[in-house]
């Protein structure tokens, strides 16, 4: 019987491979922190820079300066407009993005190593010396208050910002990146050198490099890359004051599918029951075909292409949230499906199989997680925006398998919370929701 | 500000340097079994991790009429159990030992793939082995499963207005080939799918001598031989699976024009597509100038000639783009794309737009933009190394749309060869009217639209 003998053939192979990151952290002779992973048999180095803050530092009458900044980045620095840069960058087969989200603004660069040097200097330009001149911001204005305009229409966009305007109040995190067509219609020049100053600080840089470089090489890189950066920027915002109604709230949108996003309170990386919820929730709602949710709502009934609950730790907010898509006619069933997953997990935690099942996913997954200088280089981003210390790599799987039965019963009792868990509907459901 | 001297005397240096650059990237060996199954492996041994695929030789293009959507639902079903494994084991089985797994349907080919620690190679070819030729369906694992695909659909196409623009286009744009069929089903056709729809196409084409399968990752070639004969070897041939002959597009003689409305448009585009040449085995030069050219003309916005021209100086675009499917079994599409600034009409957008396609095609091509982008495309070899997965894809790809391996290892020297001549023989080649769509996508209200689809 093939049966027993695949899972003979797990349990015997149970053993996650493990990856070897060597990372290594340096101090540059200007002081800035990196992580180096070296790794000399492809000749090109995949760069990482991120800035903590992001798009929450703007002020509620200003949001959308620090995206519009950065999406300004690639459009001209120095003596270069942005055709000059673009010319430079694809001159020296390199590639160079800029990204902000609610927590930060990251550059991802990836340089042949024969190019080091002038990838640096192309690189330094763009942090240090900006043009914003005022050519491109009108036509990168235009490109946002588009992308603004689309989002307006899309009922994921619709549901996720009413869900974070309900959850975060006056906090930063419930506003939009992007901003709206009337504060981004609005800003000025100064408002996006401002947003510049505040959000691209030596104070709150976190590097790391996977790839063809040594460690000399690189603190001289990212001394170059940095320095020419101030040392400080605008106060971070402060933790979120969370508040959860519960129950549903719809918003009346002409769609053939519904879409649901629904969230409660979440717990803290710093946690020391972190890892318990998380294996919770893995077997809950994030193990992609696994999950209870899937199973119930996608597997059994069709009622889903893709139901998902995930952990969300922000800088200043933790959450347990998730989402789906469903027929108007099946909304109420698929929420009703979600409440009932969640009382019975909260009420009798998981099986000793879903456990072992779950373990055995998460460490064997974690590792091949590390399986390119791109993803490598972006991983240590993460963690060192995180707080984790390079250690983890090595000592996280044994956190997971730590984990418990009981551990998890009882996290699972006291972090579900039914009562709090707050749904957003965008679409015209129908029957009764609450 | 002094950056640019230094960079320009860098230039030449590194121009010199990138020529030399390698054009190998990973180790890639190729072997076929016995009973026809193609193997590709791909070395990359810096992580103990493994991807497996196996391409099946059959997409949506393939379907009988009527059937549209079944390559597509016959997908879902593979993993709703096999002779060996029950419904939902093989996921259940890839998770427990700490790997991902997946598939995808497209025009021309079926893929399903996992991607595990390198030990657990052998474990996961016998159960892809296992349901080659062994599936095994019922009633009530099936049924919900048309559940799940009609929610895809919903979320994925008839939830996007800009989606149901491309599948519209799409059936404009191919008269009588079945690429002109979305690849998940017309709404009408996949709702009506049955289980044994799915057991007589699966029965049609899965079999050793219509799949590829790709290993990419931590493993030896030998090692993968051994591991293939043991798993797949037993799994016989097909003898009645014979090469695709598909109907083929008639002479297309008339330049149409779609407008497409729809009430959740909050940004209003056109997008204009031309039936174009695709990469032939051993004759891949013409594909090889459509690709520079959709590069020159509409690849990175702002040094690309649309970009500069509609963006830049005409102002009128919010956003430009070419592209190109390159790698497809039959003749693909070359496409444009507009979105214009407010208070610019899609009419005026589609007038700039032709008269930059005129003014290329009347100037000559930048030497120095061309000589960019071949040296982009080098450096891409060395980049690509980072990713075993994405050259396993690349492979299971060209090898599922009538190209070979020599093909493949070909492509990228055609690619520095193709001279500005030949791009702009392809351009006034494949920018011709009556093979084009013009397709409008822009708001309307509701009870227009409503009354639009009820006519």
């Amino acid at each position: 019987m093939i049966r027993a003998a695949l899972t003979s053939a797990a349990i015997l192979l149970a053993v996650p491979a493990f990856a070897e990151v060597d990372v290594q952290t340096l101090e540059s002779p200007g002081g800035i922190h990196a992580w180096l992973v070296e790794e000399h048999s492809i000749p090109f180095v995949a760069l990482e820079i991120g800035f903590r803050g992001g798009t929450s530092l703007d002020a509620p009458e200003k949001q959308g300066a620090t995206n519009l900044m950065t999406a300004l980045l690639e459009e001209g620095a120095g003596d270069m407009d942005a055709q000059d840069f673009a010319k430079a960058r694809d001159d020296l087969a390199m590639s160079a993005s800029f990204r902000s989200w609610d927590d930060g603004v990251s550059v991802s660069a990836r340089f042949l190593t024969e190019t080091m040097e002038p990838a640096g200097d192309l690189l330094r330009t763009v942090l240090a010396d900006p043009a914003f001149d005022a050519e491109a911001v009108e036509r990168v204005r235009g490109q946002v208050l588009a992308s603004i305009r689309s989002d307006s229409e899309d009922p994921q966009a619709i549901a996720g910002q009413a869900l974070a305007e309900a959850i975060y109040g006056n906090h930063p995190y419930a506003r939009p990146g992007d901003g709206t067509e009337e504060t981004v219609s609005a800003l000025t020049r100064d408002d996006i050198v401002a947003a510049w100053k505040g959000a691209m600080a030596r104070d709150r840089v976190y590097v790391s490099a996977v790839g063809d470089i040594t460690p000399d090489q690189l603190t001289a890189l990212i001394d170059k890359v940095l320095g020419g950066l101030p040392e400080t920027g605008a106060p971070l915002p402060g933790p979120a004051d969370l508040s959860f109604a519960g129950g549903v709230q719809v918003i009346d949108y002409p769609t053939p599918q519904a879409v649901i996003r629904f969230a409660q309170p979440g717990i803290s990386r710093d946690d020391p029951d972190f890892f318990a919820a998380y294996v919770m929730n893995q077997v809950l709602g994030a193990g992609s075909f696994e999950s209870r949710l899937m199973d119930e709502i996608r597997e059994k009934r069709g009622l889903t292409y893709g139901v998902a609950a995930y952990l969300s730790a922000k800088d200043r907010s933790d959450l347990l949230a998730g989402g789906m898509a469903t027929a108007n006619a099946s909304v109420a069933e698929s929420i009703g499906l979600i409440r009932q997953e969640w009382q019975k997990m909260k009420d009798e935690g998981v099986t000793q199989d879903e456990l072992d099942r779950a373990k055995t996913y998460l460490t064997g997954a974690y590792p091949l997680r590390f399986d390119g200088n791109g993803r490598i280089a972006s991983i240590l981003m993460g963690m060192q925006m995180d707080g984790m210390d390079p250690d983890y790599i090595a000592t996280r799987n044994a956190k997971v398998e730590a984990v418990t039965l009981e551990d998890v019963r009882r996290v699972a009792g006291e972090l579900l919370d039914p009562a709090k868990l707050s749904f957003v509907v965008v679409g015209q459901p129908e029957g009764a929701l609450n | 500000m002094n950056m640019l001297s230094p960079l320009r005397a860098v230039w030449p240096l590194s121009i010199a340097l990138a020529a030399a650059l390698p054009a190998a990237a990973q180790e890639v060996t190729t072997f076929t079994l016995e009973n026809g199954l193609d193997v590709v492996v791909i070395e990359d041994h810096r992580a103990p991790a493994v991807t497996q695929m196996v391409w099946y030789k059959v997409g949506s293009a393939d379907e009988p009429a009527g059937k549209n959507g079944i390559a597509h639902y016959l997908e879902h079903l593979m993993f709703k159990g096999t002779d060996l494994l029950e419904p939902g084991e093989f996921s259940r089985v890839v998770s427990a030992n700490g790997g991902n797994d997946n598939a995808f349907t497209s025009f021309d080919q079926t893929a399903y793939f996992q991607h595990v620690a390198a030990s657990r190679l052998d474990l996961m070819m016998q159960m892809e082995a296992s349901r080659m030729t062994g599936l095994k369906l019922t009633e009530d694992v099936v049924k919900p499963e048309l559940g799940v695909i009609i929610e895809e659909r919903n979320q994925r196409t008839d939830s996007d207005p800009g989606a149901l623009f491309g599948e519209q286009r799409r059936a404009a744009q191919f008269l009588h080939h079945p690429y002109g069929n979305p690849i998940i089903g017309w709404p009408a056709e996949m709702s009506a799918l049955t289980l044994q729809d799915a057991v007589s196409f699966y029965h049609d084409h899965y079999a050793p001598n219509n799949a590829i399968l790709v290993v990419a990752g931590d493993v030896a070639p030998d090692e993968v031989r051994r591991l293939a004969e043991k798993n797949y070897g037993p799994i016989p041939a097909n003898p009645d699976i014979a090469e695709r002959q598909r109907v083929q597009e008639p002479p297309q003689l008339a330049a149409r024009h779609l407008d497409f409305r729809d009430p959740r448009v909050a940004q209003p585009y056109l997008v204009r597509s031309y039936l174009a040449p695709e990469r032939d085995s051993g004759a891949q030069e013409e594909a090889a100038a459509l690709v520079l050219l959709s590069d020159l003309l509409g690849g990175e916005p702002n040094s690309s000639v649309l970009g500069r021209a509609l963006q830049f100086d005409r102002k009128v675009a919010i956003y430009s783009s070419a592209s190109y499917d390159a790698t497809s079994l039959d003749d693909s599409t070359f496409t444009l794309s507009v979105v214009p600034v407010p208070g610019v009409t899609l009419e005026e957008a589609e007038v700039a737009l032709d008269e930059v396609l005129q003014a290329f095609l009347d100037a000559p091509v930048d030497a120095g933009k061309l000589a960019t982008l071949k040296r982009q495309y080098r450096a891409s070899e060395i980049y690509k190394r980072d990713s075993a997965d994405a050259v396993a894809r690349q492979y299971g790809q060209a090898l599922t749309s009538g190209l070979t391996v020599e093909d493949v290892a070909a492509w990228p020297q055609i690619v520095q060869d193709v001279t500005a001549e030949d791009i702009k023989a392809a351009a006034a080649k494949v920018f011709d009217a009556r093979k084009s769509v013009t397709g409008y996508l822009r708001p309307a209200a509701p009870e227009e639209a409503a009354a639009e689809v009820s006519q």
